[in-house]
């Protein structure tokens, strides 16, 4: 009864959609104020019919109801609770009811808090929103219904992919698809400003705080989904340039340059055209994501030709949506007059090269992901594209970036002065050099990757500290420490998002330089060294989990004969996918992690065992946390809180040139 | 995250115990060859993993065969030529750049090209207008007498 109840929502909710996207539209043009005034509860209702659906899909996960198709496939009654919840979204109908569910989320929060946006404005965003709720309401009824029965409901089911059993996993996916659906309302907003023929200051300030709420859960999500890979793959690797990670990271690109080029338009009303080709880009990629993820074409043809309906559908959303919104572009980016001008050395200037940098960035990793089938379809080529291109193709962008970014920060508005940023930042260049010149000579014989990668984290990251002491003025150092704490959250935000980055860049150069491998056949009792460690292997037994078996062992890791730490690595096995997963043991340290794998007996007695030393591992995702953090103060900042009470004082008058 | 693709495509992505112990090479130095050679050819029969990552059997065969010709004294280029022969230009992560293969490699740098050189154009063109519209020496002493006058207080 539950689950009629979930599906008769989620028809209902198309039906709803349907007048949200439609009629306040209508009313937009004509001016007639009762059909605008339905956006807001349409939007409303449509959120809280989805919501219903997917807490009727949860039920039938949570009391483990087989005779619904899809809780047969993807469900168990002895597995945890908590992954009968995330089972929900560990499928593909799940999946998309969850995006649905942010999609319809978000427009309702627009619907909620945006009493204070123009009327026609706000109809139009909550319409757009609709219209986008409707196509993937429609997909989802008519080619992957969460709710069909199966006429003979089977005793148990099938369970959950063993991976994804997994806290890590569990909480990836909601994040990663807050970040695409957040996307969404950048989208709205850009295609609503089209249609009304203008833009300004307060329609950035409001495209801001979306994009960056999309961009700091699409930040967390990849670091989840990439920390998951790290610990459950069981070679300790954190990134494949996958086409699924490809899908998840452009949309992440693309939205850097959005909440970048979103300040120009917010602060000076200049870069307005390209500002609403990046929103609209930025969504665009949210839908090729959706689709290279849900159709499988990338990474299987086969995938493709197997369900052919739901690629074909999503390609058509992919068509209508960016074919519309970039035909309305192309008919009204000319009358998005500029107001502020600015010189070829400016803080503009250098959100431009920002924005170009992300944007060939973004490019890149796109045709990568995209080559096969292109070069499958035009040419009869079979071939693949991997982590050795993406290294080498998207690296350059991403250092060029790098070194730019503290010289960009620091440059004022209008007309900056290139020397002088450039003598305020020359103690951390020569620090930074400096340590290159040290890594360097420590490491004698290794590639240049560490220097580079340390040198380069080190601007960064104290470049940042320079903007921070910058925007606190003039005067001795302590009135100025003094003044940091009272600096705008914006600058906080900034600062910390931008340390993140270089967090991020030399640990991931770190990472991949500095690494120690070990594998051998190890026997009982046997110790053996590990860098700087001794690791013993001293014993090995079967165990039996809620819904699996193991292998596992205990390990001893010792430094100069001091116990370091004992791990527990283990090989499972899950009977009903009889499918078997490494788990491997992570001693985390803030310097290194000890990674430790245990594999199959081997014949002549022993077994095989795999370990690293994974220098600064975890400074990797405490990066990206940091960019996540400086996003959400960035978040908080004053002028959101009060931008609405600010606006309505001032009334639509904008300052004297 | 690429294995919760495969979990929703319903395939068996098995977790790696990659390399074995009985592979590896006695010379380090041939062996971190070897390593680096098996990174860059992808496993013919699984989901874009590299031979180095898979389990699969083949992969094992052909992590095999390449320590074998390295140990024959083949230069790099000589063991992928050897494997791309065999299998096609599938199995290369790294494509090639030579033919359609270098619309691939060239695409960054040339859209970074021309984007540099549009946002450039864009840039002067604007700035020039701003001083076409800007003040002359005489409003430009002015206005810093003005601002002598007003801003100590």
């Amino acid at each position: 009864m539950i689950t009629e109840l979930g599906h008769f929502a989620l028809a209902l909710a198309l039906a709803v959609a349907l007048v949200q996207g439609s009629l306040p539209l209508i009313g937009a043009a004509r001016g007639d104020r009762r059909l605008m005034a339905l956006a807001a509860p349409a939007a409303t209702a449509q959120f809280v019919l989805i919501a219903a659906a997917f807490a009727a899909l949860t039920w039938a996960f949570v009391t483990s109801d087989f005779s619904l198709a899809l809780v047969a496939g993807n469900s168990h009654t002895l597995k945890p609770m908590l992954y009968k919840v995330s089972g929900v979204w560990g499928n593909h109908e799940g999946s998309l009811l969850l995006w649905l569910l942010a999609l319809s989320g978000f427009g309702a929060c627009a619907a909620w808090f945006g009493g204070n946006l123009p009327e026609s404005l706000r109809a139009r965003v909550l319409a757009v929103q609709g219209l986008i709720g409707m196509a993937f309401l429609a997909f989802l009824l008519f080619t992957s219904n969460p709710f069909l029965r199966m006429a003979v409901p089977p005793l148990n089911g099938a369970d959950l992919n063993p991976l994804l059993q997994d806290p890590g996993l569990a909480f990836h996916p909601p994040f990663l698809y807050l970040g695409y659906v957040g996307l969404s309302m950048s989208f709205s907003f850009a295609v609503a400003a089209l249609i009304e023929g203008r833009i300004d200051a307060a329609w950035a300030r409001w495209v801001r705080p979306w994009t960056l709420a999309a961009w700091v859960f699409l930040t967390i999500g990849i670091a989840l989904g990439s920390w998951w890979a790290y610990y459950e793959l069981g070679w300790g690797g954190f990134w494949f340039w996958d086409p699924v990670e490809n899908a998840s990271f452009m949309p992440w690109l693309i939205a850097a340059a959005l909440l970048h080029s979103a300040i120009v338009v917010e602060k000076r009303e200049s870069l307005k055209a390209w500002t609403i080709l990046l929103a609209i880009l930025a969504f665009g990629f949210s839908l090729i994501g959706t689709f290279i993820v849900r159709s499988g074409v990338i990474t299987s043809v086969h995938a493709f030709a197997n369900d052919p309906e739901r690629g074909v559908f999503i390609l058509l959303i992919l068509g209508v949506f960016m074919g519309g919104a970039l035909t309305l572009f192309a008919a009204r980016a000319g009358a998005l007059e500029a107001k502020g001008v600015f010189a070829m050395v400016s803080r503009e200037s250098a959100l431009v090269l920002n924005n170009l940098l992300l944007a060939v960035a973004a490019f890149v990793v796109f045709i990568g992901t995209i080559w096969p089938l292109v070069a499958e379809m035009l040419w009869g080529r079979v071939l693949s594209v991997g982590e050795p291109f993406f290294n080498a193709a998207f690296t350059p962008f991403m250092v060029a970036l790098a070194v730019l970014l503290p010289v960009g920060a620091l440059m004022p508005w209008k007309r900056g002065d290139l020397g002088g940023v450039l003598r305020r930042l020359m103690p951390v260049a020569v620090l930074a050099l400096a340590l290159g010149a040290l890594v360097w000579a420590v490491q004698t014989g290794r590639s240049a990757l560490g220097p580079i990668g340390a040198a380069l984290g080190l601007w960064v990251v104290f470049g940042a500290g320079v903007d921070l002491l910058t925007r606190a003025g003039r005067g001795p150092l302590a009135a100025r420490l003094g003044r940091i704490g009272r600096l705008p959250r914006a600058d906080w935000g900034r600062v910390t998002a931008h340390a993140g980055l270089g967090v991020t860049i030399f640990a991931v150069a770190a990472i991949n330089a500095w690494m120690i491998e070990d594998i051998r056949v190890a026997r009982l009792g046997e110790t053996f060294p590990l860098g700087p460690y001794q690791v013993t292997l001293k014993a090995v037994h079967e165990e039996e989990g809620p819904n699996y078996t193991t292998t596992m062992a205990e390990m001893v890791v010792s430094r100069g004969g001091r116990t370091v730490a004992t791990l527990f690595p283990e090989k499972r096995v899950y009977p009903v996918q009889a499918m078997p997963t490494t788990e491997a043991a992570i001693s985390n340290g803030f310097f290194n992690d000890i990674y430790l794998v245990i594999g199959d007996a081997q014949e002549g007695g022993g077994y095989a065992v795999r370990g690293y030393v994974k220098p600064f591992a975890n400074w990797i995702w405490g990066g990206a946390l940091l960019m996540a953090l400086g996003g959400f103060l960035s978040l908080t900042d004053r002028r959101y809180r009060l931008a609405a009470g600010a606006r309505r004082a001032v009334p639509a008058a904008h300052p004297a040139e | 995250m690429r294995a919760f693709l495969l979990a929703l495509m319903l395939l068996t992505a098995l977790p790696a115990f990659a390399v074995q112990p009985d592979e590896v090479l006695a010379d380090p130095a041939l062996e971190a060859r070897a390593r680096e050679i098996s990174r860059q050819l992808r496993c013919p029969v699984c989901q874009g993993e590299s031979i180095d990552d898979s389990n699969a059997p083949i992969s094992r065969d052909l992590r095999l065969a390449v320590r074998e010709r390295l140990v024959a004294g083949d230069s790099d280029d000589q063991v992928i030529d050897y494997v791309v022969t065999r299998f096609g230009e599938f199995v290369l992560f790294n494509p090639r750049a030579s033919g359609s293969g270098l619309i691939l490699w060239l695409a960054g740098p040339a859209m970074l090209l021309a984007g540099g050189a549009i946002a450039f154009a864009a840039t002067r063109r604007r700035a020039r207008e701003t001083e076409a519209e800007g003040l002359s020496a005489a409003d430009q002493a002015r206005l810093a007498e003005l601002l002598r006058e007003d801003s100590p207080k």
